[in-house]
């Protein structure tokens, strides 16, 4: 099955130290340096709303947000154009895009270390219910994709998944490691996924 | 952009009704069309507006970004999907709901929508409308399909149309209504979709239906064509009608609608609203846009010529059996409850009692009540979406509403279920309480993503919502239920006019720097199907806004006389006096080091940064030009308070030189020693400012000059109440595009 519009959201550890409103300079300021592939294009406020999408910076090839669904605070990176590439290098691509926003937002001076990846969860959600409905049929045939790309992600360690039930919701899965990793871990082992591909 | 739009074409296949099909195919070719260079790009522009595929802010592709002005380099380069709107930017999809009208499955296609094209939420509209943002159009004829097999519609949701037919949302089971006006309100919008009669307008044609005249219901007033039911005996027998009204509307100059008839026959209803529909497609302004709406029509002609016209084209209509074939039905189309009915139980939860006292409103129908969600700003999530969607199978049969307050309302809940109703939404984060009162804040998306913002509305309106949030246990009753509407601009898509408290956006110069204003805008009236439109007082910095609410609503509760409404509060006291109380909020703080008032609501970004330095040999003429336009503010100030005296001919005339005055501080930046005379001032003005188009607006054009031109022309003439009060507005609105214009040049002196 093709897998596109990958999404790939970081739960946070300290979300009540959290200020979303601090958030917003700082995507106005990624806009400013525009400093990645993707272009940067506006920042959305819905703060107001309660477990909603939270800051969202809105680019053209992906959002990038702090959003609040399920109640639960998360980095998120959503990814809303197509990719040419395998099914891997999509997956690892949102997981890249992610990993990196949250690093430079854990790194960033003015959050003063409040944003921090908890280390253990990880959700991964597939933003089109044509590709993807939210069936056990999607399940069966995307979970040989995702056990290899998490094999990887998480350099051979030990994750339990979850699914959510509601049929009406995306695919997602929702993986917990017993053992914390940092964004920086991460990355690491997302960046020897893609030299090997490039090796070959 | 989505990778499966090819595919939903054949996956829905079949489950859309054939007309809609054909519609979105149609669309999709003109898409594909332009792209190939085909289609003309005004064309295809009024085409996406026809199925409300909306533009939003930076879609020409430029954006400030606090230091500089960025240009993105989308995909697609310049490719347009209109004049100087370039296709990969970000648009906003409109989708219309008649009446407000929604089921759970509909909620559920509009959670996926959200989600799979937009940023994950909805946003209801002040017209009943649903709206997603942040959308690319190549993704919109897969949205319309997917509406399509969920039976809604965009067509005609924006461009020069039949806008979303809105109704009362307690029509069918409000207490004192004459009837249940939504069989003919869907009627009326099944009838005039694509009608060939409604398809060359010079302009929108908003209709809106009311069960009563008493409430605000469907605010029949400010629309094109405002249908109250009501009803008469004849023959000892009740029969029902319609009191219409039309050419009543918002917008920068808002006109109250005027009595077209006061009991039109149900039988009658489609078929005159067709003979309305054809006259104004005949005789409406097709060039001007700024004089294209009904109500500019009707001003002109008189009401009485505009009905006389009306019936003459009723008379010629060819027979169409739809015109009554509803009626069939109508008397008997009914909304069953889910429960039995029921008696609220005893309670001992103050957050239920509170939330009950605001949101729940007790049908005619015994043992049942209404429900409001209040969405603030009238966002909801995709997970809210569907979780309201199950709270509306488990306790209802799926009967929703939207309503213009931007909330939605369900319909027929058993009293007995109201405790466990309030439960499920508040565990979904739906259970606010503060329905109708102060802190339900209605906004326009303002400078969000609105192209002709100039204000943050909805940053305001969250910064006033958790503000009197906080505080609504203790707030007087009084206050409590006072309606606070914002807008971006003058526009009135927030309907500030029909506020009790009203801002609108406009900009001012102030230390060199352009700073986001409100003007603040009292005196309207919500109930009695928007009855008063209020006037702009002044103009008061976007920080100071909270501290004006805070102390208008002190003094209100200081000095109100028993049971005094907050209009009657404000005609009492007088405008002078609210001016001089809110003057020192006009002012920039003395701090220098306050740089907060130089950026909006949830915005960092120096507001309008470009507008900043100018030099110092220029800031004589500054200081004159600011001087000159604080005049023509207050001249205009004095003609409302003529207007509020009955003095119509003064406060026209006040009005006019308000005008001329500020025109005529732009002509002395570059002609100081111009006379003092209004001929030689309007001739130079239109050399200098108009025919070179200076002073146009890059949204409104020249619209604002034709307001002097017009007062100029027409000094001599009688003058009317109405006539007065739309100079008024006409010269606030001249001179806050003054002062625009004057911002606008210190930019290019700084290039």
């Amino acid at each position: 099955m093709e897998i596109q519009h990958v999404n790939v959201r970081l739960l946070l550890s300290n979300a009540a130290e959290v200020d979303l409103a601090a958030l917003i300079p700082v995507f106005h300021n990624w806009i400013q340096d525009q400093s990645g592939e993707e272009m940067l294009l506006d920042v959305a406020d819905y703060r107001h709303v309660r477990s909603g999408p939270g800051v969202v910076l809105i680019g053209h090839q992906g959002n990038y947000s702090v959003d609040n669904t399920g109640g639960r605070l998360g980095v998120r990176y959503n990814r809303k154009a197509g990719l040419e590439g395998a099914n891997q290098d999509r997956l690892a691509q949102a997981a890249q895009a992610a990993l990196a926003a949250c690093e430079r937002l854990e790194t960033d001076p003015r959050l003063k270390g409040a944003i921090r990846f908890g280390g253990h969860e990880i959700e991964l959600f597939i933003n089109d219910r044509m590709l993807a409905p939210n069936t056990p049929a999607t399940s069966a045939a995307i979970n040989p994709e995702l056990r290899a790309f998490f094999s990887t992600l998480l350099g051979g360690a030990e994750y339990e998944v979850s699914y959510p039930q509601d049929p009406r919701s995306l695919f997602s899965v929702h993986v917990k490691t017993p053992q914390a990793f940092t964004t920086t871990d991460l990355l690491a082992n997302l960046n020897s996924l893609v030299a090997a591909a490039s090796i070959c | 952009m989505k990778a499966s739009n090819p595919l939903w074409k054949d996956e829905l296949s079949g489950k859309m009704p054939e007309d809609l099909a054909r519609e979105v195919d149609v669309f999709e070719n003109e898409l594909s069309l332009r792209k190939q260079g085909k289609l003309e790009e005004r064309l295809i522009a009024e085409t996406r507006l026809r199925r409300g595929v909306y533009g939003q802010r930076y879609d020409n592709g430029k954006r400030h970004d606090g230091k500089r002005v960025q240009e993105f380099a989308y995909p697609r380069g310049r490719l347009t999907k209109g004049p100087n709107t370039l296709w990969d930017a970000p648009g906003m999809q409109r989708i219309k709901i008649p009446a407000g009208g929604l089921n759970a499955g509909q909620l559920e296609t509009l959670a996926e929508l959200a989600e799979e094209y937009s940023d994950g939420i909805a946003h209801i509209t002040t017209r009943q409308d649903v709206q997603l943002h942040y959308v690319h159009i190549d993704d919109t004829p897969t949205i319309m399909r997917r509406l399509a097999a969920a039976r809604i519609t965009t067509r005609e949701a924006c461009g020069n149309s039949v806008r979303n037919v809105t109704a009362c949302p307690f029509a069918g089971v409000c207490q004192d209504e004459a009837f249940d006006v939504t069989p003919y309100a869907r009627a009326l919008s099944r009838f005039l979709l694509g009608h060939p009669d409604c398809q060359s307008f010079g302009r929108k044609f908003k209709p809106s239906f009311s069960g009563c005249k008493q409430h605000a219901c469907g605010l029949a007033n400010m629309h094109d064509l405002g249908l109250i039911g009501v009803t008469r005996f004849e023959d000892g027998k009740e029969v029902r009608g319609f009191a219409v009204y039309v050419g009543g509307g918002l917008g920068a100059v808002p006109y109250q609608a005027k009595l077209f008839d006061s009991f039109l026959p149900p039988e009658e209803l489609l078929p005159v609203a067709q003979a309305i529909a054809r006259v104004f497609a005949r005789l409406g302004e097709k060039k001007n846009r700024s004089r294209a709406r009904l109500k500019f029509l009707i001003h002109d002609l008189g009401i009485e010529k505009f009905k006389e016209l009306v019936w003459a084209e009723r008379r010629t209509l060819p027979f169409d059996p739809r015109w009554t074939e509803y009626l069939e039905t109508a008397n008997t189309a009914k909304e069953e409850p889910l429960h039995a009915p029921g008696k609220t139980p005893v309670s001992t939860s103050e957050d239920f009692e509170f939330w009950r006292s605001t949101n729940v409103r007790l049908q005619r129908q015994e043992g049942y009540s209404t429900v409001t969600i209040t969405l603030p700003l009238g966002d909801i999530t995709a997970d809210q979406l569907r979780a309201l969607a199950d709270i509306a199978r488990r306790f209802t049969r799926e009967t929703l509403r939207t309503t213009v307050e931007q909330n939605f309302l369900i319909r027929w809940v058993s009293n007995r279920d109201l405790p466990e109703i309030h439960a499920a939404l508040d565990a979904v984060g739906l259970g606010d309480p503060g329905a109708g009162t102060i802190v339900d804040i209605v906004s326009c998306p303002g400078t969000d993503t609105c192209k002709l913002g100039i204000s943050s509305s909805r940053g305001l309106a969250a910064e006033l919502r958790t503000r009197l949030a906080e505080s609504s246990f203790t707030l007087d009753k009084a206050v409590r239920n006072l309606h606070i509407k914002i807008s971006g601009c003058f526009n009135s898509c927030g309907q500030h006019h029909v506020a009790d408290l009203g801002f609108y956006g406009v900009s001012r110069k102030m230390a060199g720097y352009a700073v986001p204003h409100f003007q603040v805008v009292l005196g309207g009236e919500w109930e009695e199907n928007a009855g008063s439109y209020g006037l702009p007082v002044v103009a008061v910095p976007s920080k100071n806004i909270p501290r004006v609410v805070t102390r208008l609503a002190d003094r209100y509760v200081a000095l109100r006389r028993n049971g005094e409404t907050f209009k009657d509060f404000v005609k009492r006291i007088g405008k002078v006096e609210i001016k001089s109380l809110l003057e020192d909020l006009t002012k920039l703080p003395s701090d220098d080091a306050d740089r907060s008032f130089f950026s909006d609501w949830g915005d960092p970004r120096e507001y309008s940064l470009g507008d900043m330095g100018v030099g110092e040999c220029a800031g004589e003429v500054v200081s004159a030009v600011e001087f000159a336009l604080g005049a023509a503010e207050r001249e205009v100030f004095e003609a409302q308070l003529e207007l509020d005296m009955g003095n119509h001919r003064q406060a026209a005339r006040s009005a006019y030189l308000a005008m001329v005055h500020a025109a005529g501080a732009l002509v002395k930046l570059e002609l100081p020693d111009v006379p003092d005379d209004p001929d030689r001032i309007v001739n130079e003005f239109t050399a200098r400012y108009y025919d070179t188009q200076k002073f146009f607006d890059s949204f409104a054009g020249g619209k604002f000059a034709q307001y002097l031109f017009a007062a100029h022309a027409a000094v001599r003439q009688p003058v009317s109440e109405d006539s007065a009060r739309y100079r008024v507005d006409e010269a606030q609105l001249f001179v806050d595009a003054s002062h625009a214009c004057y911002n606008r040049l210190g930019t290019v002196n700084v290039a």
